[in-house]
């Protein structure tokens, strides 16, 4: 599936929610799912800035293709890093780089965070994106 | 018998009514706000005050001979003379009126620094400490090469006094302490504190921010040097705040900012600084905000600071009781003598995902580390949840946040 074929599923998926708690229960499970980052990697460098809590993120080139990995002291925090990585991993650096996600604002997880958490938010994106671009340049 | 008199007469009910914007709701649900310690909700007087300056009032103040300038100098004077007897202090020109505390402990530590502190000295501070009153410090400590001093705390959050006892030497030049712990909610002994640092030559700035909307302050009763708060956190607007300062000190302190308001004589070769309190206040200040500081403070008078002060801490006492009913949850701060404050953990449970959910159920609770990193780690704790109380909180606010706590806990489980 296209990066935006993925967007689009998940905006159906979230279309069934009829209430905040059966959306969040939905975030917090994508969280327990998360595919955890090895431990070597959880430590600063990879510590992403902008978020209350703490998010590490780490991008593997496998085949041609990016693969994330993530963790977070926060479930919710991670549940929303699994969504991200849901839609950008497994997919080409170029791909990544010129994605454009509008999912964010459609399944109505902006309007709900907080700032704090909204530019945590987009600091996620920002990082992935930017290590794609490396990735990229690297190949 | 005096108890139940004070609380009987204390109208909750009433004064919820004062504050329009308990009526709104949040997320499709009865705003329930306990969010206290960061900013106060304001009642109706000083909402139409604000309005009213603007409508009635607005011009430059202490310069203007027209009247509407007169008018509004009168009425933001009329804040500072409200202001002495609020925390009873000697003179209405030891009321230096700032943007903020922050900015209240910016000015002591940039002009006491100055004039008093030099390579050697030491400041002495607390691990309970905003970072407001830990950083002004540091850079006072690094520019001047003095050494900035740290009292522990307990487990339960109560300042070892043996140790800050120990700390206290003849190079001690001041002590900068808080008098009710943001995060934790502890209450220090100020009154000890003062008189152990007068003992050993040392003035004393007290971090009033979290103590003034709370407490009855005497500050002549306290003796304390100097104290500082912010109107917003006492049902007043943002933007304003006091610095108190004995006589002594402030006359012995240079400016802080210099402009308009803070000269007596300006020529090129040299300009003569206005006297107490206009030193310390140079350029147009926030008119509106003082003014209507003032009817804050007309409106904590009019219900009487005793009667609040009894009302929270009952309030607080049911907060307590029933959170600890929780499983797994562990309250941070177990002073013996507390203050609007109830910071929590639940077990398992990343602070900010506590207050995500409470947010979707209405409830406006802080979650983070509340600006006391030191204090944090002292813990081993990324940040708390934390409750804060105002006056027109209810035992149903409370029920409210532990129905929503429980929530939190078997969706985050």
């Amino acid at each position: 599936m296209t990066i935006n074929e993925i967007q689009d599923e998940l905006i159906d998926d979230f279309a069934f929610f009829d209430d905040w708690m059966a959306k969040y229960e939905y975030i917090i499970q994508l969280g327990k799912e998360l595919p955890l980052i090895d431990e070597q990697y959880k430590k600063d460098e990879y510590l992403i800035k902008g978020c209350q809590s703490k998010v590490w993120l780490h991008a593997d080139h496998q085949g041609g293709k990016v693969i994330f990995t993530a963790d977070s002291d926060a479930i919710i925090t991670k549940g929303l890093v699994g969504l991200m990585i849901k839609v950008l991993s497994n997919h080409t650096p170029r791909e990544i780089a010129n994605s454009e996600l509008y999912f964010i604002d459609q399944i109505g997880l902006k309007e709900h965070l907080s700032p704090t958490r909204a530019n945590g938010l987009l600091s996620m994106v920002k990082q992935m994106k930017l290590y794609a671009v490396a990735l990229n340049a690297k190949i | 018998m005096e108890r139940t008199a004070v609380l009987e007469r204390f109208d909750v009910r009433r004064i919820r009514k004062d504050f329009p914007i308990l009526t709104r709701t949040v997320n499709g649900k009865p705003l329930v706000y306990l969010d206290n310690g960061a900013t106060t909700q304001k009642p109706q007087q000083v909402i139409d005050a604000i309005v009213n300056y603007y409508t009635q009032l607005n011009s430059n103040v202490h310069r203007g001979v027209h009247h509407l300038s007169q008018l509004a100098t009168d009425a933001f004077e009329v804040t500072r003379r409200k202001l002495q007897p609020f925390i009873h202090a000697a003179h209405e020109h030891e009321i230096i009126l700032t943007k903020g505390t922050t900015e209240s402990i910016n000015l002591v530590a940039s002009c006491y620094g100055k004039a008093f502190i030099s390579a050697g000295d030491e400041i002495i501070i607390s691990a309970m400490e905003h970072h407001s009153n830990i950083v002004p410090w540091q850079i006072v400590c690094e520019e001047r090469g003095a050494l900035l001093k740290v009292v522990p705390i307990n487990d339960a959050g109560e300042l070892d006094m043996e140790m800050y006892r120990s700390m206290l030497n003849d190079r001690t030049r001041l002590v900068a302490i808080t008098y009710v712990s943001n995060a934790l909610g502890t209450i220090n002994p100020v009154k000890t504190i003062i008189e152990l640092a007068h003992a050993a030559g040392a003035p004393v700035l007290l971090d009033a921010a979290q103590a003034i909307q709370h407490l009855t302050i005497d500050v002549q009763e306290l003796d304390v040097d100097f104290l500082v708060f912010s109107g917003h956190k006492m049902y007043g607007p943002t933007g304003i705040g006091v610095l108190y300062g004995k006589e002594k000190w402030l006359n012995a302190m240079p400016p802080y900012q210099s402009g308009g308001e803070m000269i007596k004589e300006v020529t090129f070769a040299q300009t003569t600084y206005n006297e107490l309190p206009f030193k310390f206040e140079a350029g147009t200040p926030n008119i509106e905000a003082g003014i209507c500081l003032g009817h804050a403070i007309d409106y904590i008078n009019d219900i009487g600071m005793a009667a609040i002060a009894q009302y929270e801490h009952e309030l607080l006492d049911y907060t307590t009781q029933r959170l600890l009913d929780i499983p797994g949850l562990r309250i941070i701060g177990t002073a013996k003598e507390k203050s609007s404050v109830v910071s929590f953990l639940l077990d398992g449970a990343h602070p900010y995902d506590v207050g995500v959910i409470l947010d979707k159920l209405g409830v406006a609770v802080r979650t983070g580390h509340h600006c006391t990193q030191p204090l944090m780690d002292r813990y081993g704790i990324p940040g708390t949840v934390r409750a804060s109380i105002a006056m027109y909180n209810t035992k149903e606010d409370i029920d409210i946040l532990v129905a929503g706590v429980e929530k939190a806990a078997a969706m985050l489980l």
